[in-house]
């Protein structure tokens, strides 16, 4: 099953085996199968049995026979060939290879550089965009902008009506577990009816837009970054472009105020039903009446608390738009792109919240509201 | 009922449900030609290669490879053909080197060791020897189409399916590639059948071709490029196949 080379006089002779070349001969040298370095001659001679039916393997390893003789030699004379393989050959050697390319070799200190760099253009074109829409806010609300009235309200019943249902059990859920262990807790203490004041404040100031951001993250921010990526790949951002309409005052400024003053109207919706699923949990387990329960989370939660929250969730719902468009706009132009750009729009709204956040709580600390 | 053919279409229907985007197809396409198929936009053309290849089911009728039907070649493991899909359709996370390996690993083709033997082989053949570990996102269009050739050609199959080999490609790699379909055929004694509106294509390569009808629904005519240009019934047909002589006369300096 092996094919043989011998030298005859000014040629090389390869003798072909009856059955043709065993496939594993191509993954071994050929010096192991006879083609040794000073053997190389002008002409090639392949000898094969009348019975000889070549198969695409035969084809492979003379193709590597002849490639590696076209590097010793300068012309090559190949004979014996049937016809039909001869083309074949001939159109493996037409174009010579290529040099292969070398991968830059890895090296962690110009990676992390890299993704650093990566970091710092990406925030500066997120900044950029931020700029973009902040001055295209007095046109927006001159009444000047450029955007379809149409997009608005699907915009308002994508972000609005459909996200109703997952917020109100999500918040629902959340006043109930904070409840049930502040009941579990504070009861040893005989301060049982301080679990209103636990819901109500962290309900109110903390986590209920939190909440509300995360969510809309996943739903909304995630669908804006689809959508335009997809726009992107589509070449309809270009198209946009050359009318002279700038993506951002289309798609990112009507997305972003939409969902700007729709997070405040989630955030009272949710901080209901967080303080709906308190009250629920903590008067059966505490014995309170639903009465003294909401008269303290009236006491408890106040004005500024509300305001904070309020404030806070229609900043959050700024971030996860302007997020979500900025992944879209920078989406590769491929289906993939889509994707990555919709994972990335996710993560980085969630990093985000939970980044200012914390700028908020120092704020009202410094504050001292 | 094997008639020698390499492809056998009987009597078929062909559609997404509903009326049939045509019907009544029937041809038997013979080993080692190069066919074409034609028409107008939206006549079906991409249909009934999706139909051939098995995506879709014929509205009626069937279709045999060397006289036997697409499930029962299935059956026994690959299929009887390779396809060149109109954007190339490369797995954008592999090499060019795997996407003409993975065919050969998913199907145990030959031996694991000799596998990138002959994925080089084959990506010499389309000449893209040296580029075997690069993506296919660093490659140009035609460089993707060739690569898709020669994955298409992983399998060693008796019939190679192009669908539109020459959309996105300018006049020039357009005409190469055309030239390396030829001189894969001449070299695999492979059969070819493409899906393609390129009359310069047309003339250059198709032995036969048929011309699918979109408003009458069904095939108008079977037969060399060059002799129903000139004969042909239909003046649909005939305005079609003499376009590239329009172009010729308004342009005479490009033809």
């Amino acid at each position: 099953m092996e094919p043989m080379f011998r030298i005859d006089g000014d040629e090389l002779v390869l003798a072909m085996p009856v059955e043709g070349v065993a496939a594993d001969c191509l993954a071994r040298p050929l010096s192991d199968l006879g083609l040794a370095p000073g053997t190389a001659r002008q002409v090639l001679r392949v000898e094969a049995p009348p019975t000889w039916r070549w198969t695409t393997t035969d084809a492979a390893f003379l193709a590597a026979v002849v490639g590696e003789l076209d590097g010793a030699t300068r012309v090559l004379d190949v004979r014996g060939v049937p016809k039909e393989l001869r083309s074949l050959l001939d159109l493996a050697r037409a174009r010579p290879a290529t040099v292969e390319p070398v991968g830059p070799r890895f090296d962690i200190r110009a990676r992390v550089g890299a993704l650093a760099l990566a970091a710092v253009a990406d925030a500066r074109l997120f900044i950029e965009l931020l700029g973009q829409v902040v001055l295209l806010l007095p046109r927006y609300a001159a009444g000047r902008a450029r955007i379809r009235r149409a997009d608005i309200s699907e915009m308002l019943a994508d972000c609005g009506h459909r996200a109703l249902p997952i917020v109100a059990i999500v918040n629902l859920l959340m006043g109930g577990i904070l409840a049930f262990v502040g009941a579990v807790e504070l009861e040893d203490f005989g301060a049982g009816i301080y679990v209103a004041n636990l819901v109500g404040i962290a309900s109110v100031r903390e986590l209920t837009p939190i909440l509300i951001a995360i969510v809309l993250a996943g739903r909304t921010g995630a669908s804006f970054a689809a959508t335009i990526a997809t726009m992107q790949g589509n070449e309809e951002i270009d198209a946009l472009t050359t009318l002279g309409v700038p993506a951002e005052e289309f798609l990112v400024l009507p997305r972003v105020v939409t969902l700007s003053l729709l997070m405040p109207l989630f955030f009272l919706y949710g901080s209901a039903f967080s303080l709906a699923g308190g009250l629920l949990v903590a008067t059966p387990i505490l014995g309170i009446s639903p009465i003294a329960y909401l008269k303290q989370t009236q006491d408890a939660i106040g004005g500024p608390n509300f305001a904070i929250g309020a404030l806070k969730a229609l900043v959050f719902g700024a971030v996860v738009a302007l997020i979500g468009c900025h992944q879209g706009l920078r989406a590769s132009r491929s289906a993939a792109g889509v994707g990555a750009a919709t994972t990335s729009a996710v993560v980085d709204s969630i990093i985000a919240v939970i980044a200012l956040d914390a700028v908020f709580a120092v704020c009202a600390h410094a504050l001292h509201i | 009922m094997d008639t020698g053919a390499a492809i056998s279409i009987d009597d078929v229907d062909i559609g997404y449900g509903g009326a049939p985007v045509q019907s009544g197809i029937c041809v038997e396409i013979e080993r080692g030609e190069i066919f074409a198929i034609v028409g107008d936009s939206g006549s079906g053309k991409s249909t009934l290669l999706k139909t051939m290849i098995g995506l879709i089911q014929p509205c009626r009728g069937a279709i045999r490879f060397a006289g036997k039907p697409l499930a029962e070649h299935m059956e026994r493991g690959a299929p009887p053909f390779g396809v060149l899909f109109q954007n190339g359709a490369l797995w954008t996370s592999m090499t060019v080197e795997e996407n003409v390996t993975l065919p050969m690993e998913l199907q145990r083709y030959s031996t694991s060791a000799a596998r990138p033997a002959l994925a080089r082989f084959k990506l010499a053949l389309v000449g893209l020897a040296g580029h075997e570990h690069q993506s296919p996102a660093s490659l140009s269009g035609g460089m993707r189409k060739r690569a898709a050739l020669a994955r298409a050609l992983a399998l060693d199959p008796g019939v190679l399916f192009l669908d539109e080999p020459s959309a996105g490609l300018d006049p020039l790699t357009s005409r190469r590639l055309d030239r390396l379909v030829t001189d894969l055929r001449d070299g695999l004694g492979i059969t070819v059948v493409l899906v393609t509106h390129e009359i310069e294509s047309l003339y250059s390569i198709a032995d036969r071709m048929l011309f699918l009808d979109g408003e009458a629904h069904r095939p108008v005519v079977l037969g060399a490029p060059a002799e129903l240009a000139k004969s042909a019934e239909s003046a649909k047909v005939r305005d079609f196949l003499r376009a590239r002589a329009a172009v010729g006369a308004l342009h005479p300096e490009a033809s």
